[in-house]
């Protein structure tokens, strides 16, 4: 196994909630470039809380740093190359697929050359979202949804991406497309952070795992190790089953 | 009512549909990126009027100092966060351009007083998003109206103490007059309709051509996604209050040249605006658009027939258009 690379994303004893409630209770993880790592945890233990706050939409206590500095807004660690999409995909429903992609590139704004090379690369991805570019994305269906999120989110070339359950509600062929997609993406050196309630194609794909429970991470280790643990294939891979 | 009554009424009634229009459009603007009611459109709209009044008369208008005090408080509050060199550029440099501009040019000769004047107006807009609803761009819409109904109480009192209780009229556009026939057509409601047609012209293609025009729409339409991508949250508000701030002074300058505006006649045209937006279900700009240009021809008809009843007319539109809005809400649902 090569050593690997200096983090990208680095987060230490990070406590974040709504309110003055904490959800999450001094959580700390770290991405390496071209490496994915898997969240998995039980509905309610903290997951897309964790992914809010590293990007900043909720207030946070505790390290994040992205890139070797310290992580600021969401806008600011967009532009700096990190990108969430988030579970509700947040699409600008009113406004073509083309106009959609096309603002993820607001942070390279105003270059035409790279510009056009993104939209080259995403609709070579994803050829349904080059068909369908002309319309609207309230009026796609959910798996050219998901693509179009993950197309935007690509445009401006990120170094990061952090997924909250990218196969939601997905049939399970395209959640196989989407996989193959990111394993692709990662073998380019992208950093992906992973959050998934489908547990076992999570670690099937991942380097490392986390499992978070109750806003703590409960256990850590190389995925193919987590997909083996007892306790893991016992809570959230099923019985009978092994990685 | 005659043909010809009808027509020139018609007339009247087209031209302040436009200018309705336009603060319907500044309003929508306004609401849908910021979710701010932007009440205080009106206050800015009479701003402009007595500002290029006071230009043309060689004044120099007290809406400059405040332009330099709020902007200098931006330059202060940008400075101290340091991270926006730009930003704070740009509060030092037009503020500073505009003031050199009034004190030293000849600030009364017709082709510098109206873009002063509006040079002066439209910066109030984000000046106010900076220092009074961005601080809380996350409150409730309710909140929200009720920090905007304040500021134009705020902003009417300033107007009051700049520019004292009496209106005053600007420059018409235009003072020819065309004869269609018997039908006198005056220029002015001919330069309003243009201006207003360039102006929609203008603001279609900001919108559906430029990117930061689709930054815009991106950030009305979803405000997560926008910020996902790295467009400012607090950039966008700036822009949306820029352009209804510059809709609002660009009305004052049109509507100011056939009635008198005083500090407090803003909000009673700013809230015919607001039927039109309503009308327009506060999101489609074609049917605010209708909207107007219905508000306006049934006030200018209205104050013919009854002219006690004007008002009274065109507010009533509200419930009939409240009405049809919740019903098409509940047949959403
Ligand atoms: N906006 C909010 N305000 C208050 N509490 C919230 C809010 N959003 C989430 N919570 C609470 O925070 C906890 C963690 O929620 P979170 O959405 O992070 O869970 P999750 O791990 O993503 O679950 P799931 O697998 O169902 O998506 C839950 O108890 C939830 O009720
Ligand atoms: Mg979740």
């Amino acid at each position: 196994m090569t050593p690997a690379p200096a983090p990208l994303l680095e987060v230490e004893g990070l406590t974040a909630g709504y309110g003055r409630v904490a959800v999450l209770h001094g959580v700390s993880l770290s991405v390496a470039p071209g490496r994915i790592l898997a969240i998995v945890g039980p509905n309610g233990a903290g997951k897309t809380t964790l992914m809010s706050a590293v990007v900043g939409l909720l207030p946070r206590q505790g390290r994040v740093r992205f890139a070797g500095a310290a992580a600021g807004s969401t806008e600011a660690l967009a532009t700096a190359g990190a990108v969430l999409v988030p579970e509700t995909r947040a699409l600008f429903a009113d406004m073509s697929v083309a106009d959609n992609l096309l603002l993820g590139t607001w942070p390279r704004r105003g270059d035409a050359r790279a510009t056009a090379s993104a939209f080259r690369d995403v609709y070579a991805l994803f050829p349904r979202l080059e068909e369908r570019r002309g319309q609207r994305a309230a009026t796609l269906s959910g798996g050219e949804r998901q693509m179009l999120a993950l197309g935007r989110a690509l445009m401006s070339r990120p170094r990061l991406l952090l997924l909250d359950e990218p196969s939601l509600g997905l049939a399970p062929r395209i959640v196989r497309d989407i996989f193959r997609v990111l394993a692709g993406l990662r073998a380019q050196g992208l950093a992906i952070l992973l959050v998934e309630q489908n547990a076992r194609a999570a670690l099937d794909i991942a380097d490392d795992g986390c499992v978070l429970e109750m806003g703590e991470v409960v256990l850590r280790g190389p995925s193919a190790a987590l997909a083996g643990d007892p306790r893991v294939i016992a809570t959230y891979l099923g019985t009978g089953s092994s990685g | 009512m005659t043909l010809f009554v009808f027509l020139a009424l018609l007339q009247d009634g087209l031209a302040t549909g436009a200018i309705y229009l336009l603060l319907a459009v500044g309003l929508l603007i306004v609401f849908s990126v910021t979710r701010v009611i932007f009440v205080p459109q009106g206050d800015l709209l009479a701003f402009a009027t007595l500002t290029v009044a006071q230009l043309e008369a060689g004044q120099v208008p007290g809406t400059l100092w405040l332009l330099d005090g709020l902007a200098l408080a931006a330059v202060l509050a940008e400075a101290y966060r340091g991270r926006r060199p730009r930003v704070l550029a740009f509060w030092l440099l037009f503020p500073a351009a505009v003031t050199a501009a009034t004190l030293w040019g000849p600030r009364a000769a017709p082709l510098l007083a109206v873009p002063l004047g509006l040079a002066v107006v439209t910066p109030l807009g984000p000046l106010l998003w900076r220092f009074a609803f961005r601080p809380v761009s996350d409150a409730p819409v309710l909140t929200l109206l009720i920090l905007a109904m304040a500021l134009h109480f705020v902003l009417a009192g300033i107007g009051m103490v700049l520019f004292g209780a009496d209106g005053a009229t600007v420059a018409p556009l235009s003072g020819a007059t065309l004869m269609l026939g018997p039908l006198a057509v005056s220029g002015q409601s001919l330069a309003i309709l243009v201006v207003a047609a360039i102006l929609v012209g203008a603001l279609r293609w900001f919108f559906g051509a430029t990117l930061a025009g689709k930054a815009l729409r991106a950030a009305a339409s979803d405000r997560l996604g926008a910020r996902l991508v790295g467009i400012d949250a607090a950039d966008s508000g700036a822009r949306a209050f820029a352009l209804a701030a510059f809709v609002a002074a660009l009305s004052g300058v049109l509507i100011g040249a056939a009635t008198p505006i005083a500090y407090d006649t803003g909000f009673e045209i700013s809230l015919k605006g607001f039927v039109a937006a309503i009308i327009g279900g506060l999101a489609s700009y074609p049917a605010a658009a209708a909207g107007a240009i219905l508000v306006g021809v049934l006030e200018s008809l209205g104050s013919f027939w009854a002219s006690a009843w004007r008002d009274v007319i065109v507010f009533a539109l509200l419930i009939p258009a409240l009405a049809l809005l919740s019903l098409r809400a509940a047949g959403r649902k």
